[in-house]
Formats: C-alpha cells, sequence, structure tokens
C-alpha cells in the first residue's frame, strides 16, 4: 500500500514538474500558477481551520499582509525585479505570522459562528487599514512591483516552479502536522475543545500556533499571487472573495483531510479561471459556478475526498482484499493518499 | 453640535432599515440553525424588485411591497423546500448552510448581473428628492418613510413573535427543536415560514436600502458582511439585540464619519465589535452558548 502511495506521489510530482515544458501556452500556464497558489493557500488554511474545527472566513488578512509585505519591501529598498523578490518570500510569511499572534490571541478567545465573524470583521479592518494609512501603503494608488526581467515563452517558468515549491513547502507541513501527536491535539480540538482540554492537551497554545504556521503559509502564498499580478490594491488584497474562496475549495474537496485542499484548488480553480475568460466575470460564469457548487455540496456534503474514501472503502469490503496492482488512474491516487490522511470526519 | 445631532438621527433612522434585514437573519439563525450569507443579495434582489416594478409598471416603491413581500415570500419557502431542508442536522450543518446559501447568492448575483447590468442605479419616487428643513440640515422625506416602514413591520414582527399561537412555536422551536418535535410542533413548518419570513423582510430593507444608496448586485457583499456582523454583536438568534446592534451599528460609523471622516466609519465599528466579543463572546444579548455534545 505504502508503496503505491509513494509511487502515486512521485507521479503526480513529475507531472506537476515537466508540465510548464510541454505545455507553454501562457494562458494555460498562468492558469496553472494560480491553481498550484490556491491550492498552497487552501493548504495553510486547512492546517488551521480544517484540522481545528475553526472555520475562518478571513484567510485574505493573510495573503494581503504578505503581499503589501513583499511590494513595501521592493518599494522601499528599491528591489529589482527578478529572482531576489522570490527569496523574500519568507520574510513576507514571518510578517504576516507575527501579524497572526495578535489577531489570534483576540479572535481565539471566540468559538463557531462568533470566530467566523470575528475573521471577516478583522480582514475588514485591514483592508481599512490599507486604505486609510495612505502615508505608508500609498492607499487606493496602490503599489506596483517592479517589472519582470524575463519575456516571451520563459515569462512563466520561474513563477511556476516558485509557486509550485509553495504548494509542497505546504504540503509537507500539512503532512507533518496530520501526522504528528500535534495534529492529533488538533483535531481533538475540532471533535471537542472542552474534553481535549480535560484530557491535558493546551489547548490555547495549539490552536494558537496552527493558527500562525496557517498565516505564514497564506502570507508567502498571498505575496506571489501579488507578485505574479504585478500590482496590489487594498481591494485586491484583502479581498472578501478570496475569503470565501479558499474555504469553499477546501469544503469542497474534504476539510481537515490532508489533500482534499489541494484537490479541490485543482477542481475549481481552473473552472473558475475557464468560466471568466468563456463568459466574462460578472453574469453567466456565476450562475454556472454556483449551480455546480450546490450540485456538489448537497450530492457530496462532506467533501469529494471522504465521498471517494468511503466508495473504496465499500470496494475494499466488497473485495474482501486489496490487489495490489490495481490502476493508477486519478481518482484512486488520491483515494490511496488519503490512507495516511484524514477522512474520519463522519 | 449640529452635526452630531445630524449623525444621530441619520444613524438611527438608516438603523431602522438594517434593523428589518438583521431580524430576518437572527431569526433565521435562532430557528434553523443556518447562516443565510444570501440575505445580502436577497436584499439586493428586494430592491432590484422595486426598481423593476417602478420602472416598468409604475407603481410606487412603497405600494409596491404589497407586491414584493408576498413575492419573496414564496421564494424563501421555494429555497427552503429545495436546499436547506437537504441539510442534515449536525455539526457540519452551519458550515455547509454557508456554502449552499453562497451557491444560491452567486446564482442571484449573475441573474441580477445578466437582467439589470452591473450599472449602479437607485430608485425613483417624485418625494425621493425632497426634504424638510430641521434646524440647520434638510432631512429627506424618503429616510423618514423608510424609517416609519421599518418601525411598523417590526412592530408586526415583534406580535408575531412574542403574541401568536406561530410565535410560541417559534420560539420554542429556537430554545430546543427536539422538545418542541416532542410536544407536538411541526418544526419543520415552523422552519420553512420563519425562513420565507426573513426572506420576505429583505423585500421591505431592500427597497428602503435601494431608495437610499446606488446599488447593483455587488453591493451585497459589502451589506452581508455589515449584517452578520450587527447578529453577530446582538447575540445570535436575539430580535432584540438585532435591533439595538443595527442602531448602535449606524449611529457610530455616522459619528464617526461627522467626527474623523468617512474612511474611518467601518474600522471604527469593526474594531469595537472585536473588542466587545472579546470581553463577551455570546454578543449582547445572546444566550451564552452550552457545551454541545
Amino acid at each position: 500500500m505504502k508503496r503505491i502511495r509513494v509511487f502515486g506521489l512521485l507521479v503526480l510530482l513529475l507531472l506537476a514538474f515537466v508540465f510548464p515544458l510541454l505545455i507553454s501556452d501562457p494562458g494555460y500556464d498562468s492558469i496553472a500558477i494560480y491553481t498550484l497558489l490556491y491550492a498552497a493557500a487552501v493548504t495553510g488554511w486547512n492546517l488551521f481551520s480544517g484540522y481545528s474545527g475553526y472555520i475562518s472566513l478571513g484567510y485574505a488578512s493573510f495573503t494581503g499582509i504578505g503581499a503589501y509585505t513583499l511590494a513595501l519591501i521592493c518599494e522601499h529598498w528599491q528591489i529589482p525585479g527578478g529572482y531576489i523578490p522570490f527569496l523574500l518570500l519568507p520574510v513576507a510569511g514571518l510578517v504576516a505570522g507575527i501579524f497572526a499572534i495578535p489577531m489570534g490571541w483576540v479572535a481565539l478567545r471566540t468559538r463557531r459562528v462568533t470566530f467566523v465573524v470575528v475573521t471577516i470583521a478583522m480582514m475588514f479592518v485591514l483592508q481599512a487599514l490599507a486604505f486609510n494609512l495612505s502615508g505608508f501603503t500609498s492607499g487606493s494608488s496602490g503599489v506596483i512591483f517592479p517589472l519582470t526581467i524575463w519575456s516571451g515563452d520563459f515569462y512563466n517558468i520561474p513563477y511556476y516552479y516558485v509557486s509550485l515549491v509553495l504548494l509542497l513547502v505546504a504540503f509537507i507541513v500539512s503532512w507533518w502536522i496530520r501526522n504528528s501527536k500535534y495534529g492529533l491535539g488538533l483535531l481533538a480540538i475540532r471533535d471537542d475543545e472542552d474534553r481535549a482540554l480535560g484530557l491535558g492537551v493546551r489547548t490555547w497554545v495549539f490552536k494558537l500556533s496552527a493558527f500562525v504556521i496557517s498565516a505564514f503559509l497564506g502570507g508567502m502564498a498571498g505575496a506571489m499571487f501579488a507578485y505574479y499580478g504585478g500590482s496590489i490594491f487594498p481591494a485586491t488584497a484583502f479581498d472578501p472573495v478570496v475569503n470565501l474562496s479558499v474555504a469553499l475549495m477546501g469544503f469542497l474537496g474534504g476539510v481537515g483531510t490532508l489533500i482534499g485542499p489541494i484537490v479541490g484548488a485543482f477542481l475549481l480553480e481552473p473552472f473558475q479561471q475557464y468560466l471568466t475568460i468563456q463568459y466574462g466575470s460578472l453574469s453567466l460564469n456565476l450562475i454556472i459556478l454556483g449551480s455546480l457548487l450546490l450540485l456538489i455540496i448537497l450530492v457530496l456534503p462532506g467533501g469529494i475526498v471522504p465521498a471517494l474514501h468511503r466508495i473504496w472503502l465499500k470496494r475494499v469490503a466488497m473485495r474482501g482484499a486489496i490487489s495490489p496492482v490495481s490502476s493508477h488512474d486519478m481518482e484512486q491516487e488520491e483515494v490511496v493518499l488519503l490512507e495516511s490522511g484524514g477522512g474520519e470526519k463522519e | 453640535m449640529a452635526l452630531i445631532f445630524d449623525a444621530l438621527l441619520s444613524g438611527l433612522l438608516t438603523g431602522g432599515i438594517y434593523a428589518l434585514m438583521a431580524s430576518g437573519l437572527t431569526l433565521i439563525f435562532g430557528v434553523l440553525g443556518i447562516v443565510n450569507v444570501a440575505q445580502g443579495i436577497l436584499v439586493i434582489l428586494g430592491a432590484y424588485l422595486s426598481y423593476a416594478l417602478y420602472q416598468y409598471l409604475h407603481i410606487d416603491i412603497f405600494l409596491g411591497l404589497l407586491i414584493t413581500m408576498p413575492a419573496m415570500f414564496v421564494l424563501g419557502l421555494g429555497i427552503e423546500w429545495a436546499f436547506i431542508r437537504r441539510l442534515k442536522q449536525d455539526q457540519s450543518r452551519i458550515m455547509l448552510s454557508v456554502l449552499v446559501m453562497f451557491a444560491v447568492a452567486l446564482i442571484i448575483e449573475g441573474t441580477l448581473n445578466l437582467i439589470f447590468t452591473p450599472d449602479l442605479v437607485t430608485l425613483h419616487a417624485t418625494y425621493i428628492d425632497a426634504s424638510w428643513p430641521i434646524g440647520g440640515f434638510y432631512l429627506p422625506y424618503v429616510y423618514v418613510f423608510a424609517f416609519i416602514l421599518s418601525v411598523v413591520l417590526l412592530t408586526g414582527l415583534y406580535f408575531l413573535v412574542y403574541r401568536t399561537q406561530f410565535g410560541y412555536s417559534l420560539r420554542a422551536s429556537m430554545q430546543n427543536r427536539t422538545a418542541a418535535e416532542l410536544i407536538g410542533i411541526d418544526v419543520r413548518r415552523v422552519s420553512a415560514i420563519t425562513f420565507a419570513i426573513g426572506v420576505a423582510l429583505t423585500a421591505a430593507g431592500g427597497m428602503a436600502y435601494g431608495a437610499t444608496n446606488l446599488f447593483n448586485a455587488a453591493s451585497s457583499y459589502d451589506l452581508i458582511s455589515r449584517l452578520l456582523v450587527i447578529i453577530v454583536l446582538g447575540g445570535l438568534g436575539s430580535l432584540s439585540g438585532a435591533l439595538f446592534a443595527s442602531l448602535g451599528m449606524l449611529v457610530i460609523s455616522d459619528l464617526t464619519t461627522a467626527l474623523w471622516g468617512s474612511q474611518w466609519a467601518s474600522t471604527v465599528f469593526f474594531v469595537l465589535l472585536v473588542v466587545l466579543l472579546v470581553f463577551r463572546p455570546q454578543g449582547l444579548f445572546g444566550q451564552l452558548e452550552g457545551r454541545k455534545q
């Protein structure tokens, strides 16, 4: 089993690595970059919100802080476009993480729906600050990133691989947490916080640290989003649509599972981009997206990955044993990967 | 001084309108246990309905409510039947409801953009630009009319919830769903009607909003975040909480605008909200949530 899992992962990774070499259409590459970044962001979101059960609808706070950090560093120190901003991504993540400490300190005193609303409110406060502290953030006129030095077919390549690295980092962190005692503590908080506290889980430390780690990953992804986009404004950095997209992708794939967020992002983001290109961003694509979401939520309420997991378990039970040489189609790999992930959520 | 008085007055008047929209939202949360994130777009839908009635049939926006409120009531019944009834009663219900209602909101938003285009519009009536001079400033008629409408509808809602048989069933379902079922209340019917009432109220709220603001379908995001904040501040499921929180929020915003500048209006409010929730997580009038198994 383990061998199949590792093999599947390697195949996927290889595919991801050669993708921009095979397909050089800049349109597809840009969709791929956004998809990878969303996958990284949702993985970061999931390792706090998914594992601990504290659903945050304010993740754009951290992507926005990361984006502004990178933009302002580049502007103040006159950093030229090219590879150097990539090296500054961890700094953006760090700043987001530092911001997350007082924010989490306050927000984590509340639970459930109140927590959701507090996270939304905090994002709007940050957005307003970005608008109003115009001496520092240049307000509504935004910040422009330095021009890139790449052009032509090569233009997207560096962005693509850095995004892939970000996703890998997020995935590894998420995997480590999921398979550690720390992650078990977070899951215990999700299932019953008071009981977890009674059993000796230091819930406060666990929650706050996971919140900060999640913010760190979000900050890096957000900085990358902004750098690829080329400019940043308060309304796009702290965008309520990002809050919702991140949560939607998480729920679509399966909250609290290891690869659910990636599956959700890989399905939803290209689809959203395609619809935007095909129908414009305002009317028809919203209707199609909404209908599709409704369909998925009502048919697979727990998310795609847990649903596939159930189907897989049923098949295994029917056959009595797993045959080791099963085919390697996409569906199965997800399920195989999931064995190390979550899916216990009923 | 006149400035502060003006801010207080306009805060109270618009606060009444928000109270109307927020009461529907908080009732829906209380009885059905779901967060209706589509409330924002439903308000805008209500505004567009009034707009269409005035534009094409020349029906006065206040009279038009006699048509739009029943229409929205039926729409609410439809949404409840089609989607909300299918959600299970378990831990994931709240989040799933957010996703379902968000999907519904997307569909409505797309449809509104298709029909009305994303251009900003506002509602028209002969008296919309008229105003009373009071002291040093002018008080537009439409604010006063909208406030009176809110008072009438909210009084009606209070009467319905606290003085009728249906209201007893509603509050029983809110307190304990299972127990309410055990004593013979048809909780599903109560839920459906509560949801429909909440949606019907958005028709009136939307009309008042549309008469006092420029709007398009995208205005719903700003509205829903304000409404969510209001009902959390007031305490989820509490009608009087929604009322006081709406008035408080709008008064604070307008006072900040008058004293400091409009760009800080919502910031001050959001900061106050966060501070308050740290000390009182259940909101102003909410019940402290018991431990859920």
